[in-house]
C-alpha cells in the first residue's frame, strides 16, 4: 500500500516540477523573441505593460485571501490583492495614457 | 455548477489568458499597434481574475473586495502622475509586485509548515520566492525615493560595502538550503525574510541617478521572476507564463541598458555601480564661449539641419514644451528637425521618447543614437538640451575617464554645437565635459526651460513665424 502509494506521488509531483520549468523556459524563450521586436520609442510604456501583466499575481492573492485558513494567512493575501490590482489598475492605465501621446507626424497643410 | 466543469473553465481562462499577453506584447512592437496590446492584455487580466473567482476554494469575497477597491483607488491616482514622475511609479509598481510575491509566500509558508505538510520542494521554491519578492520590495522602494529625491541621490559607499552585500546574501542563501534540508524550521524563514528586506536597501545605496535605466530594468526582471517563484509555489502556469514574460522583458531592457553605458552585465548585477561616481579632481577649467538666446536663435534660422539632442536636464526643468516650441518655429522654415535619443538619457528605458511625445513631437523625428551619429557630420546646428555624459567625446578616446568606451552621440562633429546649461558644474559621472570647450560650441548658460523659451520668442519674433 505504501509502495504503491509512493509510486503515485512521486512521479506526479516530478512531472508538475518538470512541466512547470519547461513552462518557464519556454514563456522566457517567447518572452525575449516578442520584447526584441518592440520599438525602443516604447521602452517606457513596454516597462509599465508587462508590470501590469506579472500583476497576474493577483490570482494567488486572490486565492490566499479567499480560502481564508488563518486570520495571519488572509490578511497577508488581502494585502497582496490590493498590491497586485493597484499595479493592474495603475500599469494599463498609464500605458494607454502614454501611447496616446505617440503620434505620427501630422499631414502638411 | 459542478466542480470539474469550474475546473476547465478555469483552466481555459488561463490559457487564454496567457496567449493573450503574448500579443499584448507583439503588439507592443510598433507604435500604430500597441493600443490594441494594452486591450488584450487588459481583457486576458479579466479573464483570468474571473477564472480564478470561480475557484469552489474561495468561501469568502468581501476581503476580496475591498482590497481589491483599494488597490484601485490607489492605481488610478498613480496612473495620472505627470510624466517626468513615471521613473518613480514604475520603481513603486516594482515594489508592489515585489511585495505581493513576498507576501504569498509568506502566507503559503504559515499554512503549510503550520499543517506540517510542507515539502523540501515548497519551502525550496518558497524561499526563492520571498528573498526575490522581499528584496525586489525594499530595493525598490528605495529607488523610487531616490528618483522622487525624498532620500539623497548621490550614491551612498562604504569600505567593504561588497564584502558586506554578498555575506547578507550568502547568509540568506544558507537560510534557504537550512529550510529545504529541514522545512519546519521557521526561525531560519523569518531570518531569510528580514535579510531579504535589508538586502534590498543596501544594493539600492550605492546607486546614483544615471544608473537608474539600468537599475530599474534589473529590478523589473527581478519583480517578473518573484512572479514566476510565486507560480512554483502555487501550482500555476498562468503565473510562471507571465512572470517569465515580465522577466525576459525586464532582463533585455537590462542588457540594452548595460550596453548603452558599456557596463558588464556582472558589473551591475553585483551591486558594484556608483563605484564610477566617485568624483575625480577637476582639471584645470578651459575656457569655453557662451552665447545669448539671440545668438543661437540666429544661428538656428541659418541652418538648414538641426539635431536636438535632450537629457535627464530637460526633464528636470520640465523642457519639453519649449523644445516643442522651438521645432515648431524651425519646421515651419523648412529646417529638418531631428531628435538623438540615447538609451540611457533621462532615468528609466524610453524616458526622453515618453516626454517628447507628451509634447506632441511625432515620432519619426526621434531618432536612436547609431542613426543619428551617421548624419551627424552633416549636420548644421546640435542643440544639447541638459544632457551631459551621453555627448561628452571623453568617452571616445580617454582611457581614464570612468565613462570611457561608453557609446555616444557625436554632437562634436556637428559643424556647431550649442549647449543649454545651467552651470560650469560636471555631470553625474563627475568628469568635466570636454565638448563645452571645443571650438565649435557654444554655451547657452540658464534654466533649460526659460533659455529655450526665449529662443523660441526670438524666432517668433524675427523671422517669417505668425
Amino acid at each position: 500500500m505504501d509502495a504503491a502509494h509512493l509510486a503515485h506521488a512521486v512521479p506526479a509531483a516530478g512531472t508538475s516540477l518538470w512541466t512547470m520549468l519547461l513552462v518557464f523556459m519556454l514563456s522566457t524563450f517567447v518572452g525575449f523573441a516578442v520584447v526584441q521586436n518592440v520599438s525602443r520609442l516604447l521602452h517606457t510604456p513596454l516597462m509599465s505593460l508587462t508590470n501590469a501583466i506579472s500583476a497576474i499575481a493577483v490570482v494567488a492573492s486572490i486565492l490566499i485571501a479567499g480560502e481564508e485558513l488563518s486570520t495571519t494567512s488572509t490578511i497577508l493575501g488581502s494585502i497582496a490583492v490590493a498590491a497586485s490590482m493597484t499595479n493592474i489598475v495603475s500599469g494599463f492605465l498609464i500605458t494607454d495614457r502614454m501611447l496616446k501621446m505617440f503620434k505620427e507626424r501630422e499631414p502638411k497643410k | 455548477m459542478n466542480a470539474a466543469l469550474v475546473g476547465n473553465l478555469t483552466h481555459a481562462s488561463y490559457i487564454l489568458a496567457a496567449g493573450l499577453f503574448i500579443f499584448s506584447l507583439r503588439w507592443l512592437s510598433r507604435p500604430q499597434t500597441a493600443r490594441r496590446g494594452v486591450l488584450a492584455g487588459v481583457v486576458g487580466m479579466g479573464l483570468a481574475i474571473v477564472g480564478t473567482l470561480l475557484h469552489p476554494g474561495i468561501s469568502n469575497y468581501l476581503w476580496i473586495l475591498v482590497a481589491a477597491s483599494l488597490g484601485t483607488m490607489i492605481g488610478i491616482p498613480l496612473s495620472r502622475v505627470p510624466l517626468t514622475a513615471v521613473p518613480q511609479r514604475t520603481a513603486l509598481s516594482h515594489a508592489f509586485g515585489g511585495l505581493a510575491a513576498g507576501l504569498v509566500g509568506t502566507a503559503k509558508y504559515m499554512l503549510w509548515a503550520g499543517d506540517g505538510s510542507i515539502t523540501r520542494f515548497q519551502s525550496g521554491v518558497i524561499a526563492i520566492e520571498v528573498l526575490l519578492g522581499f528584496l525586489t520590495f525594499t530595493g525598490s522602494l528605495m529607488a523610487a525615493g531616490k528618483l522622487q529625491e525624498a532620500i539623497p541621490t548621490r550614491p551612498i559607499t562604504f569600505r567593504g560595502q561588497n564584502y558586506f552585500n554578498f555575506t547578507l546574501l550568502g547568509v540568506a542563501a544558507l537560510c534557504g538550503i537550512g529550510l529545504v534540508v529541514d522545512p519546519s524550521l521557521w526561525p531560519l524563514f523569518a531570518v531569510l525574510c528580514v535579510l531579504a528586506l535589508v538586502f534590498g536597501v543596501m544594493l539600492i545605496l550605492p546607486i546614483g541617478g544615471a544608473d537608474m535605466p539600468t537599475v530599474i530594468s534589473i529590478l523589473n526582471s527581478y519583480a517578473g521572476l518573484a512572479a514566476v517563484a510565486m507560480g512554483f509555489v502555487m501550482d500555476n502556469m498562468l503565473l510562471v507564463t507571465a512572470g517569465a514574460l515580465d522577466g525576459s522583458s525586464g532582463f533585455i531592457l537590462s542588457l540594452i541598458m548595460c550596453r548603452a553605458m558599456n557596463r558588464s552585465f556582472t558589473n551591475v548585477l553585483f551591486g558594484a555601480f556608483g563605484q564610477v561616481a566617485v568624483a575625480q579632481a577637476a582639471g584645470e577649467q578651459k575656457a569655453v564661449k557662451s552665447a545669448t538666446p539671440q545668438d543661437v536663435c540666429d544661428m538656428l534660422e541659418n541652418a538648414a539641419r538641426v539635431v536636438i539632442v535632450p537629457g535627464y536636464g530637460m526633464a528636470v526643468a520640465q523642457a519639453q514644451h519649449r523644445v516643442r516650441e522651438v521645432y515648431d518655429q524651425l519646421t515651419k522654415r523648412g529646417i529638418d528637425v531631428k531628435f538623438a535619443i540615447h538609451p540611457v538619457a533621462g532615468r528609466m528605458p524610453g524616458h526622453m521618447n515618453v516626454l517628447l511625445a507628451e509634447a506632441d513631437i511625432p515620432y519619426e523625428a526621434l531618432v536612436e543614437m547609431d542613426d543619428i551619429n551617421r548624419d551627424l557630420p552633416q549636420t548644421d546646428v546640435v542643440l544639447v538640451v541638459g544632457a551631459n555624459d551621453v555627448v561628452n567625446p571623453a568617452a571616445r578616446h580617454d582611457q581614464s575617464s570612468p565613462i570611457y568606451g561608453m557609446p555616444i552621440i557625436d554632437a562634436d562633429k556637428a559643424k556647431l554645437c550649442v549647449a543649454i546649461k545651467r552651470s560650469m558644474n560636471p555631470g553625474f559621472a563627475g568628469v568635466d565635459n570636454e565638448l563645452y570647450s571645443a571650438d565649435n560650441t557654444l554655451m547657452l548658460f540658464g534654466d533649460a526651460k526659460a533659455m529655450l523659451g526665449e529662443v523660441a520668442k526670438a524666432l517668433t519674433g524675427g523671422g517669417l513665424g505668425h
